[in-house]
Formats: structure tokens, sequence, C-alpha cells
């Protein structure tokens, strides 16, 4: 029943965002375009840039999973869906995960896609784009699993996005440290065995604690 | 009804309406403000005038008097703070989540005086205002995490859901606490970039020492009075209207 309840919440979320590509677009670009920005911000020196591309790569995808987040719960929250599936007998924690793991799938998944284009347009090699790849797929979950708690802590708050990045930026740094480092150390030829275990854990950890918390945190905002 | 029933209970436990605790508190506010500036006076004293000047670090190391006590209760609060968000989602106690709130813009000031000074004292020491140094940043992060807390309390206009979702913000952050020190320390030693240690001055004098545990003290009596007296100045504020406390206030 768990099973059903989540893959139905999960086919459900992804035909309504199937049919709202505008927002899924808006993600896409606005991290492209971020990306785009720092060759003019800082120069074109390539030096420069490969030095930097992991961290402004990382940096623009924990931005861009940011401005996608607070809608994760906000429609369901404005038409009472919210609340019918906060009654179902399916633990509400399962219920989050399968809203997380569509969100994921629609406004990360692109970005992590694009990322390795976005890599080479700032010079780094190919084994870097690789690695670099490798801990955005890590990691991305592991941004949208604290998001959601994020998302769930403000909803229907007035001033609820730049808030939302607030309150979750700080908690994604070890992703972001980790992220990038992976990359930066491989340029630098040091193992990166160490980062991606890290990067592992951390999403597991917050698979198992972060619906639990998205779920309290729905549960006082409906309360 | 209620509230006859909390204060006929027994022991301590009284103290968790905020009806007894509002007299309690306005009574040890003033023992605790008279303690810290005593401990305050004699601490400084020491610190500014009977300590030894730093072989090494010369006059600027007298900052510490003020700095380590400030980093230490500004790690400290945010657990107490925590605490009381964890009791209070618990036992759906009020007077935790005030208690909670009452701590925060303490807890805040402390970090934001413990990297301030430390800036100040790596000017001269370090030759630069900031180091991305595992301490400093994950100080920095905690500053943030208390802003976080007092930004979601503050934009949640019903007080109960605000108390609860700050809580559980709190929650999530004292689990992660560890694990951006953690994150931010390997981070570091990764990029071998601060060839500065901080704990270089383990070998301290013994009036350094006094000095600093003296002015610790002061940063709790401190703490503890200013956070009393805005746990009053919220239950005022949440209980207006209340019988007991027109009576408490007339």
């Amino acid at each position: 029943m768990t099973a059903t309840a989540f893959w139905t919440l999960l086919k459900r979320d992804l035909l309504l965002a199937l049919r709202r590509r505008a927002d899924v677009l808006t993600t896409f670009f606005f991290f492209v375009i971020v990306v785009s920005l720092f060759p003019l911000g800082v120069g074109p020196e390539s030096d420069l840039l490969r030095s930097i591309a992991p961290g402004v790569i990382w940096v623009a995808a924990l931005l861009a999973s940011m401005l996608g987040l607070n809608r994760l719960f906000a429609s369901d929250f404005a038409d009472g869906t919210l609340e019918q599936m906060l009654l179902t007998p399916a633990p509400l924690g399962v219920l989050v995960l399968a809203k997380v793991l569509a969100h994921w799938l629609v406004a990360e998944l692109p970005l992590v896609m694009v990322a390795p284009l976005l890599g080479l347009q700032l010079d780094i090699s190919t084994e870097v784009v690789k690695v670099m790849w490798v801990t955005l797929l890590l990691g991305t979950p592991t941004l949208s699993l604290l998001g959601a708690i994020g998302a769930a802590l403000t909803l229907g708050v007035r001033g609820g996005g730049p808030l939302l990045s607030l309150l979750v930026l700080p908690l994604c740094v070890p992703v972001l440290i980790f992220g990038a480092g992976a990359a930066s150390a491989v340029a630098a030829g040091q193992d990166v065995q160490a980062h991606l275990s890290l990067l592992t854990g951390f999403l597991l950890c917050a698979l198992v604690l972060a619906p639990v918390g998205a779920a309290a945190a729905l549960r006082i905002a409906l309360d | 009804m209620e509230r006859v029933e909390v204060q006929r209970s027994g022991g301590i436990w009284r103290y968790a309406a905020p009806a007894a605790f509002y007299p309690l508190a306005g009574k040890l506010a003033p023992w605790f403000f008279a303690l810290a500036i005593v401990l305050t006076v004699v601490g400084l004293y020491i610190g500014f005038f009977v300590a030894p000047t730093d072989f090494q670090q010369g006059e600027s190391y007298r900052i510490i008097f003020i700095h380590v006590p400030a980093a230490w209760m500004s790690m400290f609060l945010y657990l107490i703070m925590a605490f009381w968000c964890g009791v209070g989602l618990v036992f759906n106690t009020r007077l935790s989540f005030m208690m909670a709130s009452a701590l925060a813009p303490t807890g805040a000031l402390m970090t934001f005086i413990a990297l301030w000074t430390g800036s100040f004292w790596g000017r001269p020491t370090w030759g630069t205002w900031w180091e991305w140094d595992a301490r400093m940043t994950s100080e920095l992060i905690l500053l943030f995490l208390y802003i976080g807390f007092m930004s979601l309390h503050a934009a949640i206009d019903e007080v109960r859901r605000a108390d609860r979702a700050a809580a559980l913000l709190a929650l999530v952050g004292v689990i992660n606490v560890p694990i951006i020190y953690y994150s931010v320390k390997w981070w570091n030693t990764l990029h071998q970039g601060a060839s500065v240690s901080v704990t270089a001055g383990s070998k301290m004098a013994p009036l350094m020492l006094q000095g600093m545990l003296i002015m610790s003290l002061a940063a709790w009596m401190y703490c503890i009075a200013v956070a009393l007296m805005r746990v009053r100045a919220i239950i005022v504020e949440r209980e207006a209207g209340a019988a007991w406390l027109n009576e408490a206030v007339a």
C-alpha cells in the first residue's frame, strides 16, 4: 500500500510538472545564465576559469535548486491536496520522499545533465568533468532533501522564497565542500574516493532523516 | 482552571508555567546581572593589568579575555536553545519555546562578538582580517543558523506555529553543526591554505587562564541575566490580557 502511494504520487507530480514546463525551464536557464556570468565577471583567462569552474558550477546548482524549492509543497498546500495527504494512511515521510524525488527528476537532473557542457565551456578537462558530474549526481539529491525541510517550514509564510534560502543554504555547506572539493582534488591529481564516500554518506543520512524532518515540519505547518 | 492546577503541582515543575516563572525570573535576573558586573570587573582587571604580556603576541593576545568567552557562549547557547526547543516539542510547554526565543538574540550577539574580536586579533597577529580557518568558518555558519532561526520565527505570525517551526529548524541545525564543523575542518586541511594554528597558545600562564575563566563565568552570568529579562518581556507580550499578568504588573 505504501509503495502504491509512493508511485502514484511520483507519477502525479511528474505529470503535473510536464504540464507546467515553464517552471522547470526557468530553473534550468537560471543555472546556465549564472554560470555564464562568471567569465564576464572575473575575466576570460582560462587558467582562472579552470580553477574556479567546479566551485562556480556547484554554487550555481545550489542557488538554482533553491529557486524551485518553494514550489515543492506550495500548490498542494494552496488547493488543499496537502491536507488530504496528511490524512492518508501511508506514512507522510514516504509521500514527502516521492515528492522530493519527482522534484529532483524534474528540476535538478536537467542541471546535472547540462553541467558537463558548462564545464567544457569553462575549459576543464574531461577527467574533472566526469568527477564533477558524479558529485553533482550524488550531491543534488541531498540538496533537494534538505530543501524539503526548509520548504515545509516556510510553507505559506510571507517572504517564503528568500527565507527558504536563508534557512537551507547554511545546511548545504558540507555537500558543497565535498562536491566542489572532489573536482578540485582530481584537478590537483589527488584521490577522490574520500569525497565520493562522504557525499554518498550525506545522501544516505539525508534519505533517512530528511523525510522525517520534512513530515514533522508539514504537520507543524498544517496544525 | 488549568492555571490553578499548574500552580498547585509541586516542586520545580511549577515554574514551567509562565505565571510562576515570570516573578521568579524577575527576582533572579538582578542577581545574575550583579554577578556579571562583578566578575567582568575582576576578570578585565586581571586580563588588562595583572596578566603578563605574551612573549610572542605582545599585548594583542589580551583580546582572548573577550573573544574566548564569547566563542564558548555562542556554541553553548545554540545547544541550550536546541535543548529547550526539543523539550518544547516533546512536552509541548510554552515556556520552553519562549526560553529558546529569548536565547537566540544573545547567541547571535555572542557569535558576532567572537567573529569581530577574532578579526581584530587576526589583523596584527596573522596579518589578515579574515582567514578561512575551520573555526572561523564554522562560527560564521553558526551565525547564519542563528539568523535563520530568528528570521523564521519572525516570518510566521501565528506564535504557536512560529515556535514549533523554529524549534524544528534548531534541531535540524544541531544535527548539522558537527557535520559542518568537520566538513570545514577537512576542507581546510585538503586545501592546505591556512598555515596558522589557533592552538599555539596552549602553554598559557596561570594568570591568563584565571582571567579567561573569570571572564567566561561573567559571560555565563550575563547571558543568563539577559535571557531571563528577555523571557520576561516575551511572557508579557504573549500573555497580554491574562488576569495574573495584570495583577503582577499593577
